[in-house]
Formats: structure tokens, C-alpha cells, sequence
């Protein structure tokens, strides 16, 4: 191990002998991280594998990939059910999507409240505000079901209203603080700036808020869509319909019918399910990381 | 941490009240305002309402009978499939989050020297976290840990002859704290951010100090990163009582075997919309709201004595 003796007043990343602390053997540590990659990886590689594998080589080849590439998973997990996959990935699309717009909008307007706004009994309504992000979903599902249920709406025409409706009302305390954070990251002089142009709070709104905010609405919509996409809990609940599933709740189908022969399309449905999220991970990776940083330490 | 910061002091007003600025504040709040009453707090009550009574969505409302705290009753002392899901849930989260968290130290601490690659690592880490709480790798990770699964197959390389561990009610809940652990990429990105914080200063004195790498990681690092830990293990331990997909996926939505896996969201679920005893369903679920608000309280005051605030502007 090299100790390397600072030497008075060199300003700290001077050059690289400063970096050569102790905690060195680069290699070693290399190593290590590569061998925690591989665990890591290890089951995601082995569902593709498994989801390309027959039904024989599922049971007996124990290796990660198949001797004989078996792409028919695919086509037969598609049309495994009475309602074709196809549906239940528009269903998941329609419910992501939408949700991704209903946060987009509620959160921004009630953090641009919140951080920039003065008004009547704003610091109870934000303590309010926090506490809810503790608030766990389980708690209020059986009330919630029973109040849309009396309105209606469950198993209604359209039965993505129970889910939809809470993310049009900035439910999801967690993007409001993400944008209150945001937000007192916008220099007040801009507001200044435009109110001695004669805007109002909308004018300051629409014209400094709304356009600087971009980046943090691109890292709401992502997570939103993440969270939605992969969610189970609410949308087990309040779907009952085969044709109204979306893709988590259509998955659980598969254990349903326990016959092994299910297994290599219900692996080839659980990939084609996760590649959206995958997708987003290739391309927004930095912004994701940065994301829960911002928003899971102070801003 | 973050939660506790209050909306920054309004400057001193440079000129008359603005009115409009008032009522502006309550049309860019109304849509929240309205989920907060619609959504969460008359839910809320209604909740509480039905936990005194007997009803289940088939019954009409007039004819729903309050029953005092019977069901409150019942679940502390004739349900024993309550205090089991307790049990699970409790021993979930008491081993599998000092673990995950403890991974996700070990890693960052590994990440945390600058070098080229830090970043395609730190991504990779992540990538579990971002899937691991689906329906789809839940379904992988039961089948990893079956009969034929591929855990199975590793262990057969080294001659030893596994077994369904998630059939098996002693090892069921064992593979659920795997993969809670495999997703340790969350927290550790948040004490990668944590310890780019520490001032290499304090490093650099304490060498001077004659200070080796243990106890400068017991000295400077945990130290300087408690606020960080303390955000991580409130976090993730609300989390973990709070584990469904992968117990509902393993156990095909009953809990078992031999209810091994019944947390207690499942059982609450199971309670509410498979059974239909929504009142006893609101009691679980206040019981359960009491029981985080208190383990939060109880980590809140504790955290004085052990998380280490370098001045006052964290708190």
C-alpha cells in the first residue's frame, strides 16, 4: 500500500500523484467488480437464454445458452391466452403513458405552488405534502376500491379510470418534491425579470417555470412510466376483465397454468416485458442515476 | 435528509401583498388539493370507519353493522395467521435490508475511487433496481430457485444435489431476500453521491494522523456518511414491510408454502379482495400505517445518536 504524504497547501486533484492514495491495487478491485457483474447479470442472461430454449433443453441443458436457438417461445407465449399479448401491451402503453402525462402536469403545477408561490397555510400544505410520501398504497386500497367502485368506475366502459384518475392529482408526493427541488434551482431573478415585464404568477409561469423545468418533467416522465409499466399491485386490483389486463397481470396468468410446458413462453413474455424498461435504462442510464440522487438527497 | 426541509422562508416583501398571488397559489394547488381529499385523506377515513365494522363489498351500505373493535380483536389475539404474517414481514425486512444496504456499501466503496468504467458499473448495478420489482422477474427468480432452475445447476457443478427451494417452506422466503438484496444498486448510487461528499481533507488528516484504511473508514467514512446510511435504512425498510409482487408471484397469490411467504401487504390483500372482509381488512391496514409511523418515529429519535451532522445545514 502507498501512503503518500500530502504535501502543505497543494490544492487537492493537483495531479495524479494526489489520486494515488492508499486503497490501490486497481486490479484486484477490478476483479472483484467483475465477478459482482457477473452475479448480477447472471439471471437476467439466463432468462433470455431459457426464453430461446425448447422445452427438452429447458428441463436438461444447464447451460446459459441454447444448443439449438428455439425463437417459437415467442410466437406461442403471444397467443397463449384468449386475448393475444399484442392487447396486453397496448393496455400497459395506454395506462404508462398516460399516467406519465397526468404526473407531467398535476406535479408540476402543485410544485410550482409550492416553490414559488406565497400563499395562505403554503408551509402546512407542504408538511402535508411530505408526509404522504411515507403514505404506503397498500393502506388505502380497500377504501379506494370501494369509493370508485360506488362512483362506478371499477369494471366500468373503461376500466382505467381507478388508475389513472390519482395521477391526474399529483398523488405521487415523491415527483412534486422532485420538482419543488427542481425548481429553487431556478434563479428568482428570472421571476423578477418578467414580473417587471408585467407577468403575473401564469405569465411567470408559462414563460420562465414551464420551460426551465424540462429536465426535471423528461426525469418524472421516465421514472413514471418505469414505475407504471412494472407496477402490479393496484393494477391487479382493480382489473378483472382478460381484455383489460395489462402485461403484469396477464404474466401471473402463466402460473396460473402450472403445466411445464408454459415455461419457455412465459420467460419469452417476461423478456419481451421488460425490454421497454431495458430500453430506458440503455438510454437514459445517467439520467436515471442522477435522478434518484437529486431527488433521494437534499437538492 | 431531504424530508424534513421545510419550503425555503419567503424573501421580505418588497412591495403590497399581491392578492392574485394568493388565490394563484390555490388554482396551481387545486388539483393536488382535491387528490389529497378525494384520493388519500376521505379514503383515509373511510378506511378507518370500516375497520369498526363487519363489511364486505356485497353487503349494502345500510345494512353494514358496527362491531366496535372486534376486528381489531380478533387480529391481536384469535388470528394466528396474522401474527405469522407479521413474523414473515418482520423477518423479511430485519435480514434482508442490512444486507442489501450493507452490499450496496461494500460496492460503492469498491466504486468510489475515480477511475474510467466507474460509470458502465455503476449502471449495471442500477440495472437490477429498475427490474426487480416486476411481475416478469419474479416469475425468472421462482423459477431460478426450482427444481430445474439454474441455482439448482450451479450447485450441481460442485456435486451437490439441490431441490425446490421455493416449494420448500423453510427456504422460500430465503429466495425472496436474494432478490430484495440483488437489487442493491438503488442505495448504493446514494452512497456514491454520499461519499464524493466526504472532503478529501479529512482523509488527508487523518493520514497524517498514522491513520490505516480501517480506521479511517471507521473514523472519517461512517461518519461522514450517517445521514446518508440513516436516509438508505428508513427507506428500504419501509420498503421491505411493504414486499408483494415477488411473494404473490412465488406463492401464486396465497402465501405459501405453509403461508412461509405470507407478508403482510399479501395477507391484507388476500384478507380484503379474496376473502371479501374489507373491514377487517381497514384494521390491518391501520394497524400496519401505526406500525411504520412508529418504527419511522422510533428510527427519527434514535438517529440523534448515532447520524453525525457536519454543521446545521443538513438538518
Amino acid at each position: 500500500m502507498v501512503v503518500v504524504t500530502p504535501t502543505a497547501g497543494a490544492p487537492t486533484g493537483a495531479g495524479p500523484t494526489t489520486r494515488r492514495r492508499p486503497g490501490g491495487r486497481p486490479v484486484l478491485r477490478l476483479l472483484i467488480l467483475v465477478a459482482i457483474v457477473a452475479v448480477v447479470l447472471y439471471p437476467l442472461i439466463w432468462m433470455v437464454g431459457t426464453s430461446v430454449k425448447s422445452q427438452e433443453e429447458i428441463v436438461n441443458n444447464i447451460g446459459l445458452l441454447p444448443e439449438r436457438f428455439t425463437p417459437g417461445n415467442y410466437t406461442a407465449g403471444w397467443s397463449n391466452f384468449d386475448v393475444s399479448f399484442g392487447r396486453f401491451f397496448l393496455n400497459s402503453a395506454m395506462v404508462s403513458l398516460l399516467t406519465v402525462v397526468g404526473n407531467g402536469i398535476s406535479c408540476l403545477l402543485a410544485a410550482y405552488a409550492f416553490a414559488r408561490l406565497r400563499f395562505r397555510l403554503r408551509g402546512m400544505w407542504f408538511a402535508v405534502m411530505i408526509g404522504t410520501l411515507l403514505l404506503p398504497s397498500h393502506v388505502l386500497i380497500v377504501p379506494q376500491y370501494i369509493l370508485f367502485r360506488t362512483l362506478g368506475l371499477v369494471g366500468g366502459d373503461w376500466p382505467y379510470l381507478p388508475l389513472l384518475i390519482p395521477q391526474f392529482l399529483a398523488t405521487e408526493a415523491f415527483f412534486v418534491f422532485l420538482m419543488v427541488q427542481f425548481m429553487r434551482g431556478v434563479p428568482r431573478e428570472l421571476d423578477e425579470a418578467a414580473r417587471i415585464d408585467g407577468a403575473g404568477p401564469y405569465g411567470i409561469f408559462r414563460h420562465v417555470i414551464l420551460p426551465l423545468s424540462r429536465p426535471a418533467l423528461v426525469t418524472t416522465a421516465i421514472f413514471s412510466f418505469i414505475w407504471t409499466w412494472n407496477d402490479f399491485f393496484r393494477q391487479l386490483v382493480f382489473l378483472s376483465q382478460l381484455e383489460d389486463y395489462t402485461v403484469p397481470v396477464a404474466l401471473t396468468l402463466f402460473i396460473d397454468s402450472t403445466s411445464q410446458s408454459a415455461v419457455g413462453p412465459m420467460f419469452a413474455m417476461s423478456v419481451l416485458s421488460l425490454l421497454p424498461v431495458f430500453l430506458f435504462f440503455v438510454a437514459f442510464q445517467r439520467m436515471l442515476v442522477e435522478g434518484i440522487n437529486t431527488s433521494g438527497i437534499k437538492g | 435528509m431531504a424530508l424534513t426541509t421545510a419550503p425555503e422562508p419567503t424573501r421580505p416583501d418588497p412591495g403590497p401583498v399581491r392578492h392574485s398571488e394568493g388565490l394563484a397559489g390555490y388554482v396551481f394547488l387545486s388539483p393536488w388539493l382535491i387528490g389529497l381529499m378525494g384520493v388519500t385523506a376521505i379514503p383515509m377515513l373511510l378506511s378507518l370507519y370500516l375497520s369498526f365494522t363487519n363489511y364486505d363489498i356485497l353487503t349494502p351500505w345500510s345494512e353494514v353493522q358496527w362491531v366496535g373493535l372486534a376486528n381489531y380483536e380478533r387480529m391481536f389475539t384469535a388470528d394466528p395467521s396474522y401474527w405469522h404474517s407479521v413474523r414473515v414481514t418482520l423477518t423479511f425486512a430485519l435480514i434482508a435490508v442490512p444486507l442489501k444496504l450493507a452490499a450496496a456499501l461494500g460496492v460503492a466503496l469498491l466504486l468510489n475511487r475515480a477511475w474510467r468504467g466507474v460509470g458502465l458499473f455503476r449502471g449495471l448495478f442500477y440495472l437490477p433496481s429498475l427490474l426487480g420489482g416486476s411481475v416478469a422477474l419474479a416469475i425468472v427468480w421462482v423459477n431460478m430457485f426450482n427444481r430445474d432452475g439454474a441455482f439448482n445447476s450451479l450447485l450441481s457443478l460442485f456435486g451437490i444435489q439441490g431441490k425446490p427451494w421455493v416449494n420448500d417452506p423453510d427456504w422460500a422466503l430465503e429466495t425472496l431476500m436474494v432478490l430484495a438484496i440483488w437489487q442493491f444498486g438503488a442505495p448504493m448510487v446514494i452512497f456514491l453521491a454520499g461519499l464524493k461528499q466526504v472532503p478529501t481533507e479529512l482523509y488527508e488528516a487523518a493520514s497524517v494522523d498514522g491513520a490505516g484504511r480501517f480506521r479511517k473508514f471507521r473514523n472519517v467514512t461512517l461518519p461522514m456518511l450517517s445521514p446518508v446510511i440513516f436516509f438508505n435504512l428508513v427507506l428500504e425498510t419501509i420498503n421491505g414491510f411493504q414486499g408483494f409482487t415477488a411473494a404473490f408471484v412465488l406463492s401464486n397469490g396465497t402465501g405459501g408454502p405453509v403461508d412461509s411467504t405470507l407478508m403482510y401487504t399479501l395477507n391484507l390483500y388476500i384478507t380484503g379482495f379474496t376473502d371479501l372482509e374489507m373491514g377487517y381488512a381497514s384494521a390491518m391496514a391501520w394497524v400496519f400505517l401505526l406500525a411504520i409511523a412508529v418504527i419511522t418515529a422510533i428510527f427519527f429519535s434514535t438517529g440523534r445518536f448515532w447520524v453525525h451532522y457536519s454543521d446545521g445545514e443538513d438538518r
